[in-house]
């Protein structure tokens, strides 16, 4: 039994743009940019654009909607490490000089669409939906996930690298074999490409010519160890070829060039023509977590360099030159950013203590007998403590 | 890689002729010899009839049937939606079997052997187990992952491997291992249909046994409820009245051999077969030990933190002042599973149980 599926899916899109399917797989010879660092958009043909490369400006609603959930990304960073600093939650994976990537990961997707997020991610839950404090709970120490993954179409925060992108290749695989035309976006980081795990979903999503878009971060760094000694890829979107599938590389920092590469990619793969690898070049601005000190492998100069291509500033600058950020704009959007800070401040702040018998109730379906004499055990433990009191 | 010719010949004889679907029907009616391997066989197929939601995937299970020929007759049946062949990555199996799981279906995925099933031992132990929990019972993983296991059919290395204690050292696993065909059949279904992940384990060598058994009815039993669950119940496969021998999977076979010796001593044994290692049914074992006062756990894993070590520790726990002797245990050495000419050294035999037994500090010495 011949699959030729994905095949004849590559040979068909490719004939549409008009070049050979290699050259559709390739990435383009640059990363895609829109916004220059200082928030001039490219003249056109300069923005990265070759056959089969050429990515149409996102609409204006669509741009300031965007720069919206960027200004709340940033905000949400910046509060909870606050929190963090004041003791308030043990840990947070900082997605700071990220949340374009962050922002278009959830943008570019439709309400029945999946996405599969790392720990890093807490941006692009939110800016799909999740409620913050939902969010929360697993890095407050409540719970490991607190929302319901089917409900907003989240999975879970990975924390083991890579093995998440595998689950996107299920949950879109059986999307298929319903006939629904779901597209599922999976993350990971840069490091996480060196895992076994990325070879294997990126290998079963192209066989199974699954509408999977894999969306690296590629942020420099897997804690202190730097990409080069991750790859020698010539990029890290250049792998794709190699599994048979469309690889793209976009200036991570760039919100209109990620809207409009992760925008095409989607309807690409929603229209059946397979999974989609897009790297998006970007820079982890703080250490790993606050456990971390990125002064111990990387020079001061090196962040600096990076401060100069901030994702907000870049969009802001690009918005308020193009007329698109009036400042009633501006200051309903600060609103909002602040309100959603003043949610994580609150949240933060009341007592949510998991009950001690919740370590029982989900472990399986129904409670073994053993687990009962366990939850017992503990329960007997506890009223003890009471009556001592 | 396949067993040994003569095994892999004597599965395709047995299975591949029975599956095409009604003639399978009519074929299935009334009390015959049916294999191990026909009665799994026959399970998946009335699982997929059932509920569209079941699929079965992995390694050569779609046109050639599964090197064990389990899945003989499942791609022909119910199409290449249903039953299909992935690319050659058992993480993979199981990481999109997870994605599919919380996406609404079951998958019934395959692990070629015991040993091939560790590359996805990450996603098994980090993921499938933990899902319900993590997600606070939001998302659970209705899914079975069948792993042929254990030896004793000649096989080369890395093909005849006891696994179980991995599986069963991980909370949130259900590990089921039968022992007898009408077993197979009702723990496969039972497995399928559960909401909890449950690594199912195969007793390779049991394969090619036969019982006279009636598919039909079997069929029709599980689809009534009228047969009681297996999941937590240990079954008594042997009734007897002086010492109790707990096994499960492939030494249950070897344990109703020993307790048919010992009988021609006048001694009377009982045999637990246990079924399920999770969730394990302590009170069946504990009621029979009561009773005896005397007990050999016999397995084919390595002893040393087992599956028989925490058999032992419970029985110890519970039933200490009815106990007349120290409980024993047969199990595999603490080798890597030997290479086929060592084999017979290596597997809990009869004589080996009966030497235990013998130990077990009988009035008037042994």
């Amino acid at each position: 039994m011949t699959n030729t599926e994905a095949r004849e899916a590559i040979e068909q899109v490719s004939s549409k743009f008009g070049i050979t399917p290699e050259d559709y797989m390739l990435p383009a010879r640059t990363e895609i940019h829109m916004l220059d660092i200082n928030g001039k958009l490219h003249p056109a043909g300069e923005q990265g654009a070759e056959p089969g490369h050429e990515y149409p400006l996102p609409s204006p609603r669509a741009l300031v909607d965007a720069y919206e959930q960027l200004v709340i990304g940033r905000r949400v960073n910046d509060q909870n490490s606050a929190l963090v600093r004041q003791g308030r939650m043990a840990v947070y994976p900082s997605s700071h000089g990220q949340e374009a990537a962050q922002v278009a990961a959830a943008l570019c997707l439709g309400e029945d669409d999946w996405m599969f997020p790392t720990y890093r991610d807490t941006v692009a839950v939110m800016a799909k939906g999740v409620a913050p404090m939902e969010v929360m709970a697993g890095f407050r120490g409540e719970w490991h996930s607190g929302y319901d993954p089917k409900q907003y179409k989240v999975s879970i925060q990975s924390t083991p690298l890579t093995t998440q992108l595998l689950h996107a290749v299920g949950v879109a695989h059986a999307a298929k074999l319903r006939g629904e035309d779901t597209v599922v976006l999976a993350m990971c980081g840069d490091g996480a490409t060196s895992e076994g795990d990325f070879h294997e979903a990126l290998n079963f999503a192209a066989v199974f010519n699954l509408p999977v878009i894999f969306f690296v971060q590629n942020n420099q760094y897997a804690i202190s160890v730097p990409l080069s000694q991750q790859s020698v890829a010539p990029s890290l979107a250049h792998k794709a070829v190699g599994y048979g599938m469309a690889g793209e590389r976009v200036d991570g920092n760039d919100l209109v060039a990620l809207l409009a590469v992760l925008g095409r990619a989607v309807r690409l793969a929603r229209e059946g023509n397979g999974p989609l690898l897009v790297e998006a070049h970007t820079y982890r601005m703080q250490a790993h977590t606050n456990a971390d000190d990125a002064t111990r492998y990387r020079d001061d100069a090196e962040v600096q360099g990076w401060i100069a291509k901030d994702p907000v500033t870049r969009m802001r600058s690009y918005l308020q030159e193009a007329g698109l950020l009036p400042e009633a704009t501006e200051a309903r959007i600060a609103a909002s950013a602040e309100a959603v800070a003043q949610a994580l401040r609150d949240g933060m702040n009341s007592e949510n203590n998991p009950a001690p018998a919740d370590l029982f109730a989900h472990v399986f379906s129904t409670q073994t007998t053993q687990l009962a004499e366990q939850a017992a055990l503990l329960a007997d433990e506890l009223a003890r403590e009471e009556d001592a009191k | 890689m396949s067993p040994t010719a003569t095994t892999s010949s004597a599965a395709t004889g047995h299975v591949s002729a029975a599956t095409a679907a009604a003639a399978a029907r009519s074929a299935d009616t009334g009390t015959q010899p049916v294999t191990f391997a026909k009665a799994l066989n026959t399970a998946l197929a009335d699982s997929m009839a059932a509920e569209d939601s079941v699929l079965v995937f992995g390694e050569d299970v779609g046109v050639l049937g599964g090197v064990f020929r389990i899945t003989d007759g499942l791609t022909k049946r119910f199409g290449t939606g249903r039953c299909f062949d992935t690319p050659l990555a058992e993480s993979g199996i199981v990481g999109m079997a997870i994605g599919m799981a919380m996406n609404g279906m079951r998958p019934v995925i395959e692990m070629q052997f015991d040993a091939f099933a560790y590359p996805a031992f990450e996603q098994i132990a980090s993921h499938v187990a933990k899902m319900h929990n993590r997600t606070k019972g939001r998302m659970p993983l209705p899914m079975v992952i069948r792993i042929p296991y254990a030896g004793g059919i000649g096989g080369v290395e890395h093909h005849c491997d006891s696994s179980e204690s991995y599986y069963a050292h991980t909370p949130g696993l259900k590990v089921f291992t039968p022992a007898t065909v009408t077993d197979a059949y009702l723990m496969l279904r039972e497995a399928i249909d559960s909401p909890d992940p449950v690594i199912f384990m195969e007793p390779k060598k049991l394969y090619w046994t036969k019982e006279q058994v009636d598919l039909d009815a079997l069929r029709i039993s599980h689809e009534t409820d009228a047969v009681p669950p297996t999941e937590g119940r240990a079954a008594i496969a042997r009734s007897g009245t002086d010492a109790t021998l707990i096994a499960y999977g492939p030494s249950v076979s070897t344990a109703m051999a020993a307790a048919e010796a010992a009988a021609l001593e006048g001694r009377s044994l009982e045999v637990i077969d246990v079924r399920t290692i999770v969730p394990l049914d302590d009170a069946t074992i504990c009621e029979s030990v009561r009773k005896t006062g005397r007990a050999v756990v016999i397995a084919e894993a390595p002893g040393f933190a087992s599956v028989s070590s925490e058999i032992v520790a419970r029985i110890q726990e519970r039933c200490f002042h009815s106990l007349a002797a120290p409980v024993l245990r047969v199990t595999g050495f603490d080798t890597p599973y030997p290479a086929p000419k060592l084999e017979k050294y290596y597997l809990p035999s009869v004589d080996r149980i009966l030497d235990a037994v013998d130990a077990l500090q009988w009035e008037g010495g042994a």
